[in-house]
C-alpha cells in the first residue's frame, strides 16, 4: 500500500516535469524558431555534452539546494512552513566563513568545526522563528520572513565592517583558508576540472540521517505526528513547544549547512554584500515541493534541478537567455504544487486502465 | 405497485471492498422508509449513488417508474430528489434566506431579486411549522435549527424525496422529537422520505418500513409495525444483541479521582464568566460517574481541565492522593489516567497515521517500543496485532491501514483498544458512543463495564440520556458549569433528569 502511494507521488512529479520542460520548450519556439529544437536538446543533454566536468558541475550545484531542500521539506513534513531557509543559508554561511578566515589554528580540522559553526548558527537563526511560534503564537512564515531579512543584513553589516573579513575591491568577503575547503574526497580525479567536493558526499548523508530520522525514531514520530494533527500529538502528551523549536532548529541547522557548502567549496565563492537574499533558500522551496519533502525524493530533485540549471548554462551558447530554465523550473513547481490533483488524475487513469483491461479479459 | 424510487441490484465496489452488493431498495410514494445498518454498511455509498455523487457498476435506478441515470446531484436535484447531510452544508455568514436561495437565486436586470423567495420560504414555513427566521444569520441559530433550513432547502427546490443522513446524531432530546413531527407532516403533505439511521427508537417512532444493509448486502425490508426492535437489530448486526448494559451493582472502593473546587474562566477577549464554577466531586474505584448534560454546560472545560488539555485557574484535581493539577499530559497518562476524548478525528487519532502508529500514541517512548530512540517497529506491530484481535478491530489491511480509511466503528474501538490496555485507575470517557452502530455501542459498553469491574474509577460523560441511564452508577448533572445534581440512576427518572438538566431544579446544597 505505501509503495504504491509513493510510485503515484512519483508520477505526479514526473508528470509536472515533462509539463515544465514542454512549456520550456514552447518559449524557445516563440523566441528563436530555428533554434529551438537545439536548445531543447542542450537543456537535456547538455551538462553531459562536456565530459565528466558537466556531470561534476551538476553535483557541485546541486549540493547547496539539496540541503536546503531537506531544510523546507523536513519542517513540511512536521507541519511547519520554513520559508526563512535563506537567512538561515547566508547566517550559517557567514560563520563557516569567520571559522575559515580566523580558524586556521584548528589546522587540517579547520573545515569540520567551520562546518559545525555553520549548523549551530543556522539552528540558531532557525529556532528564532520556533521560539516565538511556541511562546507567542506568532505564525512562522512571517518571522521566518523576518528572519530573512534580519540575517542578510546582519550578515552585510558584520562582513563589511570587519577589516579582517571584508575583502573592500571587490565588495565581497575574503577568502577563506585552504584548510578550510571542504576536501575532494576523490571527486576531483573522477570529475576532473569541476567543482564538485566531498560536500556532496556529505549532503547525501544528510538526506539519509533525516529520511532515518523521519521515519525510524521515536522523535520523528512525534515530530509528524505533530506535522499531521497538532492536537493529537497534544492530546497524547507530546511536547509540543519542544517539538517546534527543534524542528526549526534543524531546519536551520540543514539551512545552514547548505550555506557553509558552498562557501567552504573552494570554487572562488564569497559573501557578496548586496541586498538580495540567497536565492538557494527559495530554490530549496522548489527543491522540496518537486521531492514531494520525502528525504530522498529531495536528493533526486535536488539533482535534477541543479542539472536543468546546468544545461540552461550551454543554452546561451545557441544565443537564448538562461531565464528559460528559471521559467520552466516555475512551471514544474507549480505543477508539482498540483501534485494532489496529479494524483488523482493518475489514479483515475489507472483505473480506467484496469478497467479495460478487465474488459478485455470478458 | 407504486414505487417513487427504486434502486435495482445496485453494486458499488471501491478498491479492496464491495460497498454495496447487489442491493435493492424500494421506497413507496409518501412513505418514511428507513435505511438501518451498522457504520460501513454501505448506506452512505447507496444514498450517494442516488444522489449522484457515486456511479453504480452494476444496477439500475428508477425514478417514478422510468429509468435514469444520475450523474450528479444537479440530476438528483432535477428528478425531485433532495438530502440533507450529517454534517451540514451551509454558510454561517449568511442569513437563514440566503442560504436556502443560494445556488438557486432569482435574478432581476443581474440584480438578486429575493422578495418572491422570501415569500416562498416563508409559505413552506407555515406551512410545515418549521418556525425560522429568515433574516437570521446561520451562525446565531442553534443546530436544530439549522437542520431546519437545511429542510427548507429541499422544500424551496420542489423536491419530493427527501432523505435524511443521520439527522438525530446533533440534536437534543426535545429537537429529535420535533424532527419527528416535522417528517411526519412532510410525509402527510405528500413527500416520501429516506430516513438513514442506526437508531432503533426513531425508527419504531416514525418510519413505516424499513430496509436492512450488512456489510454491503441487502438483508431485508420489513414492516416497522410488525416488527419489534430486538428483530431490528438482530437483522443489522446478524447476531442477538444485548439492548440493555448487562452490570452488576457497583461495589466503589476507594476515592480515584477527587476534584476540588474546580474553576475554569473563559480565555476568549472581553469573557469574564467562569465556565466551570466552583465544582468539586469524587470518583471511586468501581464505579461508573457519569456527568450528565446538555450540550455546552461546561462538559468539554471539566474534561479538559481533568486530562490536562487546558489548567485549571482555580480548585485541585488528584489522582488516588496525588495532586496532578500542575501536571502535564504525559504525566497523567503514564499515571494512571486514560481519556477517550470526544472527538475522535481531532485528538483521538492521527489520521494519517497507520492502525498501529495510533495504537502507541502514549507509548511509543516506553522501553518496549523503542530502542535507543529508534521505533521498534516488529515489537509495535506485535502489539498492534494483539489488540486488534483481542477488540476485534476491523481494517482493510490490518495494522498497517491508515486510520483516515477506517470505519468510524472501528476507529473507535482502535482508541478504546488503546486506552483500555493501559489499565487505567480512571478513565475519563467523552461520548465514547457517539455516531456508532448498536453492535459497536454494546461491545464499548461491556468494555467500559469490565474495567469497572476490574477496579478502574470511570467518568463518563455522555449527552445520550439512554447511555447516561444504562451505564452508570451515579449521575452528576452539570447546568452552566456547576453540578446541580448528584443523583442514583435507579431512583431517578429521565422527567427528573431532565428537569436538572434544563437548570430548573437544582439539589439544595449545591
Amino acid at each position: 500500500m505505501k509503495k504504491k502511494i509513493d510510485s503515484i507521488g512519483f508520477m505526479s512529479s514526473l508528470f509536472a516535469i515533462i509539463v515544465g520542460l514542454l512549456v520550456g520548450f514552447v518559449i524557445l519556439l516563440v523566441s528563436n524558431p530555428a533554434d529551438a529544437g537545439a536548445g531543447f536538446v542542450t537543456i537535456l543533454t547538455g551538462p553531459l555534452t562536456h565530459g565528466s566536468k558537466g556531470v561534476g558541475q551538476v553535483f557541485y550545484y546541486a549540493t547547496p539546494i539539496i540541503l536546503t531542500g531537506l531544510s523546507v521539506g523536513f519542517a513540511f513534513k512536521t507541519g511547519l512552513f520554513n520559508i526563512g531557509a535563506s537567512g538561515q543559508f547566508i547566517v550559517g554561511a557567514f560563520a563557516a566563513v569567520v571559522v575559515g578566515i580566523k580558524g586556521e589554528a584548528f589546522g587540517s580540522a579547520q573545515w569540520v568545526v567551520a562546518l559545525l559553526a555553520a549548523v549551530l548558527a543556522g539552528a540558531v537563526w532557525g529556532a528564532i522563528p520556533g521560539l516565538v511560534k511556541a511562546y507567542f503564537n506568532v505564525n512562522e512564515v512571517i518571522a521566518c520572513i523576518m528572519t530573512n531579512y534580519i540575517g542578510m543584513y546582519l550578515v552585510n553589516y558584520l562582513v563589511s565592517t570587519n577589516k579582517d573579513l571584508y575583502d573592500k575591491i571587490h565588495n565581497y568577503s575574503k577568502s577563506v583558508a585552504n584548510t578550510a575547503n571542504i576536501p575532494k574526497m576523490g571527486l576531483d580525479k573522477v570529475f576532473e576540472g569541476s567543482s564538485v567536493n566531498g560536500g556532496f558526499f556529505i549532503a547525501v548523508i544528510t538526506a539519509v540521517v533525516i529520511f532515518i530520522l523521519l521515519e525510524k525514531t521515536t522523535f520523528g514520530y512525534e515530530l509528524k505526528a505533530a506535522g499531521f494533527n497538532k492536537d493529537a500529538s497534544k492530546y497524547a502528551g507530546m511536547n509540543e513547544k519542544r517539538n517546534i523549536i527543534l524542528s526549526m532548529a534543524i531546519a536551520g541547522a540543514l539551512s545552514g549547512m547548505a550555506g557553509a557548502l558552498l562557501y567552504l567549496a573552494g570554487s572562488g565563492k564569497h559573501i557578496e554584500i548586496v541586498d538580495s537574499l540567497a536565492a538557494e533558500g527559495f530554490t530549496g522551496i522548489s527543491v522540496a515541493l518537486l521531492g514531494l519533502s520525502n528525504p530522498i525524493g529531495v536528493l533526486l530533485a535536488g539533482i535534477f534541478i541543479a542539472y536543468i540549471t546546468a544545461g540552461g548554462f550551454y543554452l546561451q551558447l545557441l544565443n537564448f537567455s538562461t531565464e528559460i530554465i528559471d521559467i520552466i523550473i516555475a512551471v514544474i513547481i507549480y505543477f508539482s504544487a498540483f501534485s494532489l490533483f496529479v494524483r488523482v488524475f493518475i489514479t483515475q487513469l489507472k483505473k480506467r486502465r484496469e478497467e479495460k483491461q478487465e474488459g478485455g479479459k470478458k | 405497485m407504486d414505487y417513487i424510487i427504486e434502486m435495482l441490484d445496485i453494486t458499488k465496489e471501491f478498491p479492496g471492498i464491495i460497498a454495496n452488493d447487489h442491493i435493492t431498495l424500494q421506497i413507496k410514494k409518501g412513505e418514511i422508509h428507513a435505511l438501518l445498518g451498522e457504520n460501513g454498511a454501505g448506506k452512505s455509498t447507496l444514498m450517494s449513488v442516488l444522489f449522484g455523487l457515486y456511479q453504480p457498476e452494476g444496477g439500475c435506478i428508477k425514478v417514478r417508474g422510468k429509468e435514469v441515470k444520475i450523474n450528479n446531484p444537479l440530476d438528483a436535484n432535477a428528478l425531485g430528489i433532495g438530502m440533507v447531510h450529517q454534517h451540514f452544508k451551509l454558510v454561517h455568514n449568511f442569513t437563514v434566506l440566503q442560504n436556502i436561495v443560494l445556488g438557486n437565486e432569482d435574478t432581476k436586470h443581474g440584480l438578486l431579486e429575493m422578495k418572491a423567495a422570501r415569500e416562498k420560504v416563508m409559505a413552506l414555513s407555515e406551512r410545515y411549522h418549521l418556525a425560522v427566521d429568515p433574516d437570521a444569520q446561520i451562525q446565531d441559530i442553534t443546530v436544530g435549527m439549522q437542520q431546519r433550513v437545511e429542510i427548507l432547502k429541499m422544500l424551496y427546490r420542489d423536491n419530493d424525496i427527501l432523505i435524511f443522513d443521520e439527522p438525530t446524531a446533533v440534536l437534543t432530546p426535545q429537537e429529535i422529537d420535533e424532527l419527528m413531527n416535522i417528517m411526519k407532516e412532510l410525509v402527510s403533505e405528500g413527500k416520501s422520505i429516506i430516513f438513514i439511521t442506526h437508531k432503533l427508537n426513531e425508527i419504531k417512532a416514525v418510519a413505516d418500513r424499513c430496509s436492512v444493509l450488512r456489510r454491503g448486502k441487502y438483508i431485508g425490508t420489513v414492516d416497522v409495525a410488525e416488527t419489534d426492535k430486538q428483530a431490528l437489530s438482530e437483522m443489522m448486526v446478524g447476531h442477538k444483541v444485548n439492548l440493555t448494559v448487562d452490570k452488576e451493582a457497583a461495589k466503589p472502593g476507594e476515592v480515584v479521582l477527587s476534584v476540588e473546587g474546580l474553576t475554569v474562566k473563559d480565555k476568549k477577549q472581553g469573557h469574564t464568566k467562569d465556565i466551570i464554577k466552583n465544582v468539586s466531586f469524587e470518583v471511586r474505584e468501581g464505579e461508573i460517574v457519569c456527568i450528565a448534560g446538555i450540550d455546552g454546560n461546561g462538559q468539554t472545560e471539566l474534561v479538559e481541565a481533568v486530562t490536562g488539555m487546558i489548567h485549571a485557574d482555580e480548585g485541585s484535581i488528584r489522582v488516588k492522593g496525588e495532586d496532578v493539577t500542575k501536571k502535564s499530559i504525559r504525566y497523567r497518562n503514564t499515571h494512571g489516567m486514560s481519556h477517550i476524548p470526544e472527538d475522535r478525528h481531532k485528538h483521538g487519532l492521527v489520521l494519517d497515521y497507520s492502525l498501529e502508529e495510533n495504537l502507541v500514541l502514549q507509548d511509543y517512548f516506553e522501553k518496549r517500543f523503542q530502542n535507543h530512540g529508534f521505533i521498534r517497529r516488529d515489537a509495535v506491530n506485535a502489539y498492534a496485532n494483539e489488540l486488534i484481535e483481542k477488540f476485534d478491530i476491523r481494517s482493510g489491511q490490518g495494522a498497517v491501514t491508515k486510520a483516515r480509511s477506517m470505519s468510524g466503528g472501528n476507529q473507535q474501538k482502535a482508541i478504546i483498544a488503546r486506552e483500555l490496555s493501559k489499565n487505567p485507575k480512571i478513565l475519563v470517557a467523552v461520548q465514547p458512543t457517539r455516531g456508532l452502530d448498536v453492535g459497536a455501542i454494546e461491545f464499548i459498553h461491556s468494555q467500559i463495564v469490565k474495567e469497572r469491574d476490574a477496579g478502574a474509577g470511570v467518568l463518563l460523560v455522555s449527552l445520550e440520556l439512554d447511555e447516561v441511564m444504562n451505564l452508570s452508577d451515579r449521575i452528576l448533572v452539570i447546568y452552566e458549569g456547576e453540578i446541580v445534581a448528584d443523583l442514583d440512576p435507579k431512583e431517578t427518572t429521565v422527567q427528573e433528569l431532565g428537569l436538572y438538566m434544563a437548570g430548573s431544579k437544582k439539589q439544595e446544597g449545591r
